[in-house]
């Protein structure tokens, strides 16, 4: 669904990360762990092609990819069905019912509220809703276990059980504080690629 | 590597961004006036500032409520593409697979309805305010309809190229009032050419013919100034 070989992006001449090379299959999920600062977030934005490699090549055999990061892209403005309402739309994506995904996150007591109003959380969950909403094969989540409490993280955790179990793949950067139970999980311990 | 857009098609995509872009301007209505009400302030500190002479005020009409709406612009343009780079939106928009060009178009077009339309529907209070003819005010009308959107465009372009810096906003003004002064002075020799009597056609023109040319090539160099600020 994705390969990926020897991609190099370099900041200010200096490479962020040490090549990478990986394969990625249907229902597989590859965990990246690494030190803060390795670049795992880097090497994402370099998946989704926000951001260009140096060097090396990406092939995305799975069409649209989906990415939820650290800059979650929710307008406060919007209320959370009208934030999903729009990507749904936007996308042109619309099998299923935003408010069935909005149920499924958990947000339905606040589905009608403006996002600005919405803890950390439950923004969070805001982000991985989108992530239904876009029916991609191809999820890249950026750290989605952070700011969740004990039942979000269970939730993500349901969440990846389904998509991969439905033959979507995943590229998931984490420091390594909970990981997914996925049988199909390979380890990519990301390396910083300072000399220094 | 590419992006491939699945299922969505362009045209439900772009009025999807104007409906959720207009809603969003609604919402924020403060930031939605101020623009307006620098826009009649400033007007209106001309006949204070100089003196209630009607000749005098009609002469210079056409240049204040052109420099007016200049500035209102340039004031309300750095709200076109911020909010959705500063929390994540525009890195949404990029990996969806439709094309930038597209995207920018939609947000310029959606900039245009809520800053450079109330420039257009006002300026017959302000052409009162400036004893500005009435035979005149037909054409600044008809400068306002074909000027502003050119404001709106060429400015995306300003706006995509310094929103990554923090105070993009200071270096933008720099950017874009070189840009407008073509705009500036077209527009106002047609206006005085009509107060004068004489041809003016010609003048707007020239103002169409600015407006199809940003129309066609702004969005894509929009896009491209985002793409070099998200990299």
């Amino acid at each position: 669904m994705l390969s990926v070989s020897d991609i190099v992006f370099e900041r200010y001449f200096e490479p962020v990360f040490e090549p990478v090379s990986f394969e990625l299959e249907s229902s597989q999920l590859l965990l990246i762990t690494g030190a803060n600062g390795c670049g795992k977030t880097t090497l994402i934005r370099v998946l989704t092609g926000i951001l260009h490699p140096t060097s090396g090549t990406i092939e995305n055999r799975a069409g649209l990819m989906a990415y939820v990061g650290h800059y979650l892209g929710i307008k406060d403005d919007l209320s959370v069905l009208e934030n999903l309402r729009f990507m749904r739309d936007f996308l042109g994506t619309s099998n299923r019912s935003c408010t069935e995904l909005i149920e499924q996150v958990g947000l339905t007591r606040v589905a009608e509220q403006q996002a600005r109003t919405l803890s950390a959380g439950q923004r969070k969950r805001c982000a991985l809703a989108r992530l239904l909403v876009s029916e991609s094969k191809l999820w890249l989540l950026d750290e989605p276990y952070s700011n969740l409490d004990q039942e979000g993280v269970e939730l993500v955790d349901e969440m990846l059980d389904n998509h991969l179990g439905a033959g979507g793949a995943c590229v998931l950067a984490t420091h390594g504080a909970h990981r997914p139970a996925w049988a199909g999980t390979i380890d990519y311990h990301l390396v910083s690629g300072a000399t220094i | 590597m590419s992006a491939v857009p699945v299922g969505g098609s362009l045209s439900k995509a772009f009025f999807a961004l104007l409906r959720r872009d207009l809603l969003l301007a609604f919402r924020r209505r403060t930031e939605l006036l101020f623009p307006v009400i620098f826009l009649l302030v400033v007007v209106s500190l001309f006949p204070l500032g100089i003196g209630p002479g009607p000749q005098l005020l009609a002469r210079i009409a056409p240049g204040v409520i052109w420099i007016a709406a200049l500035l209102a612009t340039v004031i309300s343009l750095d709200g076109l593409f911020r909010s959705d780079f500063e929390d994540g939106t525009m890195e949404q928009f990029v990996i969806s697979g439709h094309p930038l060009t597209l995207i920018s178009l939609a947000k310029i077009v959606a900039h245009w309805l809520v800053a450079g339309l109330p420039i257009v529907l006002l300026s017959p209070l302000l052409a009162l305010w400036m004893n500005l003819p009435l035979e005149s005010l037909k054409v600044m009308i008809m400068t306002l309809v074909l000027g502003t959107p050119i404001l709106s465009l060429i400015g995306s372009i300003g706006v995509g190229l310094t929103i990554s810096l923090k105070r993009g906003g200071q270096l933008l003004s720099l950017l874009v009032f070189p840009l407008y002064v073509p705009i500036l002075i077209i527009a106002t020799a047609a206006v005085m050419a009509a107060s004068d009597s004489l041809p003016y056609m010609q003048f707007l023109g020239l103002l169409l013919a600015g407006l199809i040319t940003s129309l066609t090539l702004a969005p894509f160099a929009a896009a491209s100034a985002l793409k070099i600020s998200l990299s």
